[in-house]
């Protein structure tokens, strides 16, 4: 399992550095792909309301409407039914991918299993939704699917296994068939609605919306693929006949054909191993957590910043449950947190500064104190031999920081870059423990813990709480967020940083020798 | 990296992701049954014989039960299995003793089999005990049938219009 995830890993890793550079971290699909595939659900949804209005229930008038929708309006009614198509398939595409990717990166287990286990639902919805759309079709395809569908469900005792014998003929057959799956297909993605809603409740700030750039191409692709490839009708279904030969939709109806090659049953039990495997995949084997936040209440003010900065909802305001002169308390809930140390780097007490009591903020990781982060800094700052001195805080899903150490360089791991406040920043150059500060981390736009850059980026550029004194020299900071195998572009950057920082102790010694001679 | 390249290398991820979804969706074709055979569908729903002899109930009996449950008959709920046969050419393809649904089996019986069969002529026999004898057959059907390829052909069974039914398609099917 180890070996798979890190091959997956190292995969997704090569393509998003690929379309980082194609589409720009920002339009990045990879980075996308839940909001993609609620936009494949929107497009689905617009499309499906448009072919409901021609759609005609009936044995026959099924497939004449469609024949109508797709050949008499093709420039209207064929390219809607080509997007619902294309849209539908679509939409399992980044589903799997979404899936592949979170399982890669091992955000299914611990305090994330609720999101991963509410994906279970979506996924049978969405496999349901998009077979009784083939249904209606009443074509070949839809024949096929209808027998072998009902057979299946047949297998199971409790069915009764009387179900496909409504299409051991055609008098067997009648209008109301239609009726049945025409509610069936407006009704699942009805309530996917809600289950979609469900899937994010342990997701502050979801994204719902690719951005701008992205999903105009992705809906350019669509039309495109539509008009050049139009999606069409197999025969039309007749029940003397066997569909012998079909043109499956293979990212729906993969199952299938495995109904006939091993036998209904076998396709029961994968269908529940499956489902089995993927509920129970988070505790198999369950991530081994570090420790939750801990919040200390002799420095908390009740500021709500770490509530606000929180990616997970795990942390609440209540009130106040000591004599403090304070509104509110922040409570951490333990099953929530995922130690990402954004809230430590949110607190206005994390100070490094402070020497005179001992440095305990607000909110604090039990596996990382604050203490002995600066303690880490100090060390590894005295210890630089070679200039410009160069501090390197890099967090632990993104290229090592490690890796960039050297005679002129210390590294700190961090378990997110938002974990650090600015004062640390501040603290580093100001008390002279480096000439440099460069911050590393997960791609812009593809946070492992969502939003530590957009954190760390927005506390530099003083826009968000706790921000960055302005004494502090921008000149001497650096950043850089790329994927975690761009280590060539960290060492370029980095080597491009520490000759930036030369020049400026060249102009600064210039500046102080005129200074002199005036 | 130039706007440029970044617009031909976009083009090049949606035309791969178009390409992809645009094949897949209906390709490669599937071949559910070869398109020079035929198909015989069993599909039967019968209730069989109760295992047992109904008694008729004595007026004491009667007299004993509740008025609206005073029916004349004891019959035992367990129904016999049912035995079907098929034979195609005279090789069996088909033979199953069925028991009827329920906890107490004492539900109806149903039998749903496929056989994918050659085109052509055939001689198609169908046989059913549904009673306790131990030779012979309840209801038996035979019939020389002709399949054209892809035919679906199908054996029903109707125990009051005399038992198997071979429901061939029109012949402009």
């Amino acid at each position: 399992m180890t070996y798979l995830k890190r091959t997956l890993r190292v995969g997704f890793a090569w393509l998003e550095a690929g379309f980082d550079r194609i589409f720009t971290p920002a339009c990045n699909p990879l980075y996308h792909l839940g909001a993609l595939g609620f936009l494949y659900y929107w497009v689905v949804v617009a499309s499906g309301f448009y072919l409901y209005i021609f759609f005609d229930t009936g044995l026959t008038e099924a497939y004449d409407s469609i024949e109508s929708i797709t050949y008499q309006q093709w420039y209207l009614g064929g390219v809607m039914r080509s997007l619902h198509r294309y849209a539908s398939d679509g939409m399992i595409a980044m589903m799997a991918i979404h899936m592949l990717r979170e399982f890669a990166l091992d955000r299914y287990r611990g305090a994330r299993w609720f999101t991963w286990f509410t994906g279970l639902p979506i996924l049978w919805m969405v496999y349901a939704a998009g077979i009784s759309g083939y249904w209606l079709v009443w074509d070949m395809l839809a024949q096929y699917i209808a027998i072998a569908t009902t057979e299946w469900l047949d297998w199971l005792p409790i069915v009764g296994g009387t179900i496909a014998r409504n299409f051991l003929n055609p008098e067997r057959l009648d209008d109301r068939f239609f009726t049945l799956m025409v509610f069936m297909h407006i009704f699942v993605p009805l309530f996917l609605l809600f289950v979609l809603w469900i899937h994010l409740q342990r997701v502050t700030r979801p994204t719902f919306n690719p951005p701008r750039m992205l999903a105009g191409g992705t809906l350019l692709m669509l039309l495109v693929l539509s008009l050049l490839k139009p999606a069409e009708s197999q025969p039309r279904a007749d029940l003397d006949v066997v569909p012998s030969q079909v043109g499956l939709d293979w990212f729906y109806l993969p199952a299938y054909p495995l109904m006939d090659i091993w036998s209904n049953g076998a396709v029961w039990a994968l269908a529940a191993i499956g489902t089995l495997l993927f509920v129970l995949l988070p505790w198999l084997p369950p991530l081994r957590r570090a420790q939750a936040a801990r919040v200390d209440l002799d420095n908390c003010n009740g500021c709500t910043r770490c509530a606000d900065d929180c990616p997970y909802a795990a942390i609440e305001m209540r009130p106040r449950s000591d004599d403090r002169p304070f509104e509110r308390e922040a409570v951490v809930a333990d099953s929530l947190c995922v130690s990402c140390g954004i809230c430590v780097g949110s607190c206005p007490t994390s100070m490094p500064f402070r020497r005179a009591t001992e440095l305990v903020p607000g909110i604090d990781l039990p596996d990382l104190a604050l203490r002995e982060l600066r303690d880490r800094v100090d060390a590894a700052a005295a210890a630089l031999t070679a200039g410009p001195r160069i501090v390197v805080f890099g967090c632990a899903h993104g290229v090592d920081p490690e890796s960039l150490s050297g005679p002129a360089v210390a590294a700190i791991r961090l378990p997110c870059i938002g974990m650090l406040p600015p004062s640390f920043v501040d603290y580093v150059l100001s008390r002279n423990r480096a000439d440099g500060v460069m911050l590393t981390g997960c791609s812009a736009g593809e946070c492992h813990n969502r939003f530590g850059v957009d954190w760390t980026l927005a506390r530099l550029n003083r826009t968000r709480d706790p921000r960055l004194r302005n004494r502090v020299p921008t000149q001497r900071i650096a950043t850089l967020w790329t994927a975690p195998v761009e280590v060539w572009t960290h060492h370029r950057r980095l080597a491009d940083f520490a000759e930036r920082l030369q020049g400026l102790a060249a102009t600064e010694a210039r500046d102080d020798a005129e200074k002199a001679a005036e | 990296m130039s706007k440029l390249l970044m617009l031909v290398g976009q083009v090049i991820v949606y035309g791969g992701i178009a390409m992809w979804l645009g094949y897949f969706a209906n390709s490669p074709v599937y071949t559910h049954l070869s398109p020079d055979k035929a198909l015989i569908k069993l599909s039967i729903v019968h209730t069989a014989q109760r295992k047992g002899e109904c008694r008729r109930r004595t007026a004491e009996e009667l007299a004993a039960m509740p008025p609206n449950m005073r029916t004349p008959l004891d019959c035992p709920r367990e129904r016999l299995p049912v035995l079907i046969e098929i034979l195609l050419d005279g090789e069996t393809i088909y033979r199953e003793s069925l028991v009827a649904a329920g906890l107490a089996h004492g539900g109806k019986t149903r039998a749903y089999a496929r056989f994918p069969v050659s085109a052509g002529e055939h001689m198609l026999v169908a046989r059913m005990v549904d009673s306790a004898r131990s030779v012979g057959y309840d209801y038996e059907h035979s019939a020389r049938i002709t399949l054209s390829p892809r035919e679906n052909f199908v054996i029903d069974f109707r125990a009051e219009t005399g038992g198997f039914r071979f429901v061939e398609p029109p012949d402009d099917a």
